[in-house]
Order: C-alpha cells, then sequence, then structure tokens
C-alpha cells in the first residue's frame, strides 16, 4: 500500500505523449505512491488526435493508452495507486471504455474508471471571437477547424475522485491541474486556500515534464553529468499539508535530481514567475526557495497563489494540409559547398519550374540549419544534409518537393546519396480565451 | 560542473546552465549561474538589449528579462522568436529546444575577463 505519513506521494508516470513505459512501470511497483500522472497532451497532439477521431469515430486518444493501461493497471491496483491522465485527448469516452475493457481482460474487478468530459467547447464559441494573444478572429482563417478545447482544473478530476475512482481519464486536463487535484482532495485544500493551490500548482508545474526534472533535457557532458540517463527515473513528489515538497527519484534509477534540475524546470515554459496562469490560481514562483538535501531530494517551498482566472484558455486545431520533408546527404571535400549547390536547384526549380511561392525551407544540417536565422553558419561542414520542407494545403505540391529532391541524386551535385522524403499531417492551433461559467465539466463512473 | 579555471572563461556555458521551452511564437530560456559569485557577472553578459543586437532576424519581438535575484537565475522571454512557432516555423527545431545554446553561446562580458 502507499505510504501514509500525512504527505502525499505522487509521481508521473509520462510527460508527453511519447514518454517511455518501463521506467513508469518501475515507479508504480516500487513507487507506493498515492497517485500516478500521466501527462500526455500538448495543444498539437490534440489537434493531431481529433484528426484520427474523424478518420475513426473509435480513436482520438493516446496512441499508447493500451499498452500503458496494460502495464500499470495491475501495479497500480495492487499498490492503491490512483491513475489520473489526460490520455482521453479527443475522445475520453473511448479512451475510458478502452481503459474498462482492458481491466477486464486483465481480472481487475470493480475498478471506477472516470470519464471526464465538456472540455470540448465548439458548441459554445462564435465565429468572432478574437485570438487571446495576436490579432484576428477565428473567422479569419480560412482552414476547417477540427476541435476546440477548453482547459480544465482541478474540480471535476477532485469530484470524481471524491465519488471513488482509481482511473481518472480526460482530454484537456489542464497540466498541473491533475497534480494539483489529487492533493486538494487528500489535503482537504479548498478552491479558496489560494496559496496551497499556488503550491500544489508548482509540485504539478515541476513534475508535469517528467524526467526533465530528474535529469532529462538537462545532460551537457563535462558540464552538467548525469548518472545512468539511459535508466532515467521519473519523478516522485512527498507533499505535506502545507503545501511544501520534496522532488526525488527512485533509489537505483538514472538520472539525478539536485538543485540544477529543479531551477531548469522551474521556470520552463513560464514568462512572469510571479503569475503562472491554471484554470485553478495565478500561481507565483517567484518567491519559491529550494533546499538541496542530498541524495537526489530536494525541497521546494513557498509558492504562492493569488486570484482565480475567470476565464479559460482554449486550444482551437485547424487543418493545416501536410508538411512535406525531403533530403539528400554529402561528404567528403567541399561537401557543405556540394550541399549549398543542391539547395539553390531545388530552390531555383520550386519557384521557377513549378510555380510554388509559399515559402520552402532550405537547410544544409552540418553547416547551417536549426541556428541559421540566428545568423551562424559554417562553411567548411564535411558531412552534410540537404534539408528541405514545405507546409502546404495542396498534396500535389508536397509530392513535388520529394521528387525535386529525389531528381538530385542523378541531376543535382556529385556525390549525394541518401535520400528521404516524407509527408505528413499538418496542423495549426490558435488559443482563445472563454468564461469560465460556460464550461460544465462531467464526470461519470464505468465499473469492471 | 566546469574544471575550467577562472581565466579561461570565455561564453556564457562557462558560468552558467539554461533550458528553453515555448508558447506559441515565444520563446523562454532560463539561465542559472553555478557559483553565485558569477551572478553579476552573468546579468551584465546576458540583457535584453544584447540579445536583440545578437540575433536581430531571429528575435524579432520584444524582450524581457525577469531576474531571480535568490536563486542567482535569469528568465528571458523573446516574443516573435520562433519563426512563427510550431505552427508555422520550418526549421527542424520548431520549438527551439535549442535556443538555450545560443544564449549559453555568447561572449560573456569582455570587461570582466581576466
Amino acid at each position: 500500500m502507499a505510504k501514509s505519513n500525512g504527505t502525499f506521494r505522487i509521481g508521473t508516470g509520462a510527460g508527453f505523449s511519447a514518454d517511455r513505459l518501463d521506467a513508469a512501470v518501475d515507479l508504480a511497483t516500487r513507487g507506493e505512491l498515492h497517485a500516478m500522472v500521466l501527462e500526455c497532451l500538448g495543444e498539437r497532439t490534440v489537434a493531431f488526435a481529433h484528426r484520427d477521431r474523424m478518420a475513426d469515430p473509435q480513436r482520438g486518444y493516446n496512441a499508447l493508452l493500451e499498452r500503458r493501461m496494460c502495464a500499470l493497471l495491475p501495479a497500480c491496483r495492487r499498490a492503491g495507486t490512483v491513475i489520473i491522465t489526460n490520455m482521453g485527448a479527443a475522445n475520453p469516452r473511448a479512451a475510458a471504455e478502452r481503459t474498462r475493457d482492458i481491466a477486464r481482460a486483465l481480472g481487475i474487478s470493480a475498478l471506477k474508471i472516470a470519464c471526464v468530459e465538456g472540455d470540448d467547447v465548439t458548441s459554445l464559441v462564435r465565429p468572432d471571437q478574437p485570438f487571446m494573444d495576436e490579432p484576428g478572429t477565428l473567422a479569419d482563417i480560412r482552414r476547417p477547424i477540427v476541435g476546440m478545447n477548453a482547459y480544465l482544473g482541478a474540480d471535476a478530476i477532485v469530484s470524481a475522485l471524491e465519488a471513488g475512482a482509481d482511473v481518472v481519464i480526460g482530454g484537456r486536463l489542464a497540466d498541473p491541474s491533475m497534480y494539483l487535484a489529487p492533493l486538494m482532495r487528500h489535503h482537504g485544500w479548498q478552491n479558496s486556500d489560494l496559496t496551497k493551490l499556488g503550491a500544489g500548482t508548482l509540485v504539478g508545474h515541476l513534475m508535469e515534464c517528467g524526467m526533465q526534472i530528474t535529469g532529462g533535457y538537462f545532460a551537457d557532458p563535462g558540464f552538467k553529468d548525469v548518472p545512468n540517463l539511459a535508466a532515467c527515473g521519473y519523478p516522485i513528489a512527498e507533499v505535506s499539508a502545507e503545501g511544501g515538497a520534496i522532488i526525488t527519484k527512485l533509489p537505483g534509477t538514472g538520472g539525478r535530481v539536485n538543485e540544477a534540475t529543479v531551477k531548469e524546470q522551474l521556470l520552463y515554459e513560464v514568462h512572469d514567475p510571479a503569475s503562472y496562469l491554471t484554470p485553478d490560481v495565478t500561481a507565483d514562483f517567484s518567491r519559491v526557495t529550494l533546499e538541496d538535501l542530498g541524495k537526489d531530494r530536494v525541497r521546494v517551498s513557498s509558492a504562492a497563489g493569488r486570484t482565480r482566472p475567470e476565464k479559460l484558455k482554449v486550444t482551437v486545431g485547424f487543418d493545416a494540409g501536410v508538411l512535406a520533408e525531403a533530403g539528400v546527404s554529402y561528404a567528403g571535400p567541399a561537401a557543405a559547398a556540394r550541399g549549398r549547390l543542391a539547395a539553390e536547384i531545388v530552390e531555383k526549380r520550386l519557384k521557377e519550374s513549378h510555380g510554388i511561392s509559399s515559402p520552402v525551407r532550405v537547410d544544409v544540417i552540418g553547416a547551417s540549419s536549426l541556428f541559421a536565422t540566428a545568423g551562424k553558419a559554417r562553411a567548411d561542414g564535411e558531412d552534410v544534409r540537404l534539408h528541405v520542407a514545405l507546409r502546404t494545403t495542396e498534396r500535389e505540391q508536397a509530392e513535388l518537393v520529394l521528387w525535386e529532391v529525389e531528381s538530385l541524386l542523378c541531376c543535382g551535385p556529385a556525390g549525394g546519396g541518401g535520400y528521404r522524403g516524407v509527408i505528413t499531417p499538418a496542423v495549426e492551433t490558435k488559443s482563445i480565451l472563454i468564461d469560465r461559467d460556460l464550461v460544465k465539466p462531467t464526470f461519470e463512473i464505468l465499473v469492471t | 560542473m566546469t574544471e575550467r579555471g577562472r581565466n579561461e572563461r570565455l561564453l556564457v556555458r562557462d558560468i552558467a546552465h539554461a533550458r528553453a521551452g515555448d508558447k506559441g511564437n515565444t520563446s523562454n530560456v532560463n539561465i542559472w549561474v553555478y557559483d553565485p559569485e558569477d551572478f553579476e557577472l552573468l546579468k551584465r553578459s546576458v540583457t535584453a538589449e544584447r540579445i536583440k543586437r545578437e540575433f536581430p532576424k531571429l528575435v524579432r519581438g520584444n524582450v524581457t528579462r525577469y531576474v531571480i535575484e535568490h536563486l542567482h537565475g535569469l528568465n528571458l522571454v523573446m516574443s516573435e522568436a520562433l519563426e512563427g512557432g510550431v505552427n508555422a516555423s520550418l526549421n527542424l527545431d520548431s520549438h527551439g529546444k535549442s535556443w538555450s545554446y545560443l544564449i549559453l553561446g555568447l561572449t560573456l562580458d569582455a570587461g570582466e575577463k581576466i
């Protein structure tokens, strides 16, 4: 059973849609957790999920849901650990039903699975709705809308937990709210306890990206070394009733938790440290204190909170056609010069021979790519790759990009090899705001 | 942490570590010194004005710098700095995950080198 000495033990089982599973199974098995959160949804992930659901009404949830549930449900049942996840994406109902079927097949009886809905606000939004952080309105985007999801806070999750849910599955549940909700439930925090909501939001913010606080997205050999990163452990937070927390990980796992890993995550995707907006609270991380206790344990304290936002953020996804990407490699003496010549040829032909006027991106990887616009390039690369990209709503143009790059094998500079080309679906997302009173989250419990 | 001597330090990376994140077309990079004694040097070396000056084509909007004195860190918020962001950018790194190394690759304030 989960440890219970007043503190609440909560762990991360996924920090993004494609996150690792083996470390989650280890944590569910050995972690003695009260709750495990799997955060699997980004703005674009939910838009892609809507496209999946349009293609098949039974899909539209996280592609790894089945594998994750098969691996985690038995261990979490044994340990008495509640699972909270937004793997439902664009179809929480189908995800909850699928989870119920998996649990039954595994012989797990009387499991309560809460399906949280109400984040899809398509019917509540008018076309003249202005964007949140840029000029224009929804009507200005002349592309099909694939879905609109409001960020739901902790409320509906708390209600589901109070109803006895063992698993809570939703769609656009806000990342930190999935951590805050079980803390509110366990410690009896109310919506008026703004300081505690701020503290719980900090815990969620630190934990929601999984291994980004235990050594992932961090290692820099010789400067920031991380032991056994290949077997990095997911994080655990031990949270007191007052809201202070210790961030740690399982003994024997790779990675590290120290002041530096916690600092980098503290302001990850944060703008004003004193104003981090969630559906639950305006959290203030500006006075957070850290204490490195050693042995992969860091104490975090002094987060604060104020004002519950009156509006909720909504992500609107549009169909943006496809992304075409194609490449050819060059190596040896003057490879960069040959790569640049190839780039000139492709640009010229796409524009002049095929009349493609939309911007085509051409990189010479190894000489100039990620930092090209920042003005950094080297002329002497001896192992480079031409990379051509175009986003378009016209399939034919995408196919032309691949054809033109492949044609370089016989028609381009000397020694070009290793052609690959791929066309993938593209989405565009915009943000709008909606009055929170209009959004009515609901939950329903399925039982095995 | 770096083993290099103080007089060998050339780049921001020699005194600090950083992480990049994105929201829409806005990039933020948080930067923290390893040794609190270097915080003044970091503050002099990484200013909002300098970021605009170093990367005029990339960082097209405003740069706001938040100073977290007690933790010896900075948070740079750079608007219109992601070539359109994940929706529009055709940069292979459309999230600007590598932007932290643009900042860490800056030279330290020349007046401070020993």
